[in-house]
């Protein structure tokens, strides 16, 4: 029997999803033997116009990890989706816009202007400023133009299936493998793998108790005690509003969770469910006191939605 | 042609929704621009609806609740006490003016008062101006 056909995309991505990807150490061998890849940018010399020579629906499995942020994403993802049976969104940014996703909380211009002109680190250069046609001597050049807003994969193509985390681990990931190789029938179209349908909190060994916060602090303005619950110690975690799946990698780490797996079930956006939870353990009854309260949480909107902005509710900033 | 702001309020169901109804047994006149949804407390108005309200074109959205003491559910009116100042910084963060949101207490038998913050509050809309989300019109 022929290997099943594997083609791994990166899109608007940091890498960190194709390391995860190689943190299968020697199971990756396994891959290989497994699968027939035939296509993978960062690690195997295929060019697009392979790609748009095979047929439609030829790849049996496309894991896309990165979001949409230019026309040459956009262009990817379209033509991953016709020559694919299976398109598996791989990791925050191809679930919910992931970190790119946070230059929703701008706009293109600001941002451009901020990285080539305005930014101290900047050196004067002749205003080069990017263009998506430039001519040379030996013709024009085009460059992918960068888009206003970014999008998550699913705001583009029709998606199958979801891989969360920032990156995903490296041990979820080979779960999901060893399932597909194992030929049980796929779990139902939109479904997410490699990942639990809990919260955070569920997978954390620290001890919760009844939360009374009249205090808030950033990690670096508090000496935290270790067995605690984070959010109980008044540092904002986000792990009631995030999947289970990481085994609360962060604050067994000292950290608090910033919700790289996404919503759990039922939560159709990470901020609001934040706001609802903060504002149950506040402990003030009195709207003075209560603002001075929220004045301590700094940046509400960079923090609960760090990997989500282009998947919530409201998705980008209004322009300013 | 004028514009009418439209606007979700979101009214619990012991006090504000029976206030509105009062208000209009009594033939209090009253903006018609706001949307009533009938909730059992306006401690469960989930931060989702509103944003969702926003997201699907509301120019205004108001919750209006029991008194504070007053709540059938004791600490249902504290939470929102709390969440709505919250949620205002978030909308404020997203690019929305926070005055379109507003909280509100509202008894059964405060018709009159029902009427003034529909009034009050759709003026002040209209003064603002339409909200259209720009997710809506997202191409690129
Ligand atoms: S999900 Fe995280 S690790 Fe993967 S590409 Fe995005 S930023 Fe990088
Ligand atoms: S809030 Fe954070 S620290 Fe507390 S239990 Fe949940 S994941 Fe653990
Ligand atoms: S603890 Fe939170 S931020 Fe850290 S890996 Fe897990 S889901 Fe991601
Ligand atoms: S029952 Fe009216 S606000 Fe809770």
């Amino acid at each position: 029997m022929a290997k099943p056909k594997l083609a791994l995309y990166w899109a608007a991505s940091c890498g960190g999803c194709e390391i995860a990807v190689l943190d299968l150490h020697e199971k990756i061998l396994d891959v290989a033997n497994a699968f027939d890849i035939v296509f993978w940018p960062v690690a195997l010399d295929f060019k697009y116009s392979d790609v748009r020579a095979m047929e439609d629906k030829s790849i049996d499995i496309c894991l896309f990890n990165g979001a949409i942020r230019n026309s040459e994403n956009e262009e990817m993802a379209h033509l991953m989706r016709d020559k694919s049976k299976l398109v598996v969104a791989f990791g925050a940014c191809a679930h919910e816009g992931g970190i790119p996703g946070l230059a929703n909380l701008t706009t293109k211009d600001a941002i451009l202007k901020w990285v080539f002109k305005d930014s101290p680190s900047t050196v004067s250069n002749n205003g080069t400023y990017p263009q998506t046609h430039t001519r040379m001597p030996e013709g024009e050049i085009e460059i992918p133009e960068m888009w206003e807003t970014v999008k998550a994969l699913n705001q583009v193509i029709d998606v199958d299936y979801y891989i969360p985390g920032c990156p995903p681990q490296p041990d979820q990931i080979w779960g999901v493998i060893e399932y597909i190789l194992s030929g049980q029938p796929m779990p139902a179209k939109g479904a997410t793998l490699g990942a639990g349908d809990k919260t955070c909190c569920e997978e954390c060994p620290r001890e919760r108790k009844e939360k009374k916060l009249k205090q808030f602090f950033r990690p670096y303005e508090i000496i935290s005690d270790p067995n605690e619950c984070l959010l109980d110690q008044g540092i904002i975690c986000l792990g009631p509003v995030s999947r289970s799946g990481c085994g609360a990698l962060c604050p067994k780490a000292n950290i608090p969770c910033r919700g790289c797996y996404g919503a759990p079930p039922n939560c159709p956006d990470q901020g609001a469910k934040m706001v609802s939870a903060i504002s149950s353990v506040i402990d003030a009854h009195e709207p003075e006191e209560i603002e001075k309260i929220l004045d301590q949480i700094v940046d509400p909107l960079g923090t609960f939605y760090r990997f989500s902005v282009p998947q919530s509710i409201l998705r980008r900033v209004e322009k300013i | 042609m004028s514009f009418e702001p439209k606007i979700v309020g979101f009214l619990c169901n012991w006090c504000s929704y029976s206030g509105a109804d009062l208000a209009g047994v009594s033939r209090i006149k009253s903006a018609p621009n706001v949307r009533i949804i009938r909730t059992m407390c306006s401690g469960r108005v989930d931060p989702a609806f509103i944003l969702k309200s926003f997201q699907l074109g509301a120019d205004g959205v108001v919750v209006m609740g029991c008194h504070l003491g007053d709540c059938h559910y004791q600490e249902g009116n504290y939470k929102t006490l709390r969440r709505i100042p919250f949620l205002k910084r978030l909308i404020r963060e997203f690019g929305i003016d926070p005055r379109r949101l507003r909280l509100e207490w509202v008894s059964a038998s405060e018709g009159d008062r029902f009427a003034e913050v529909v009034n009050e509050m759709t003026e002040e809309i209209r003064k603002i101006g339409p909200f259209i989300h720009s997710a809506t019109k997202i191409k690129k």
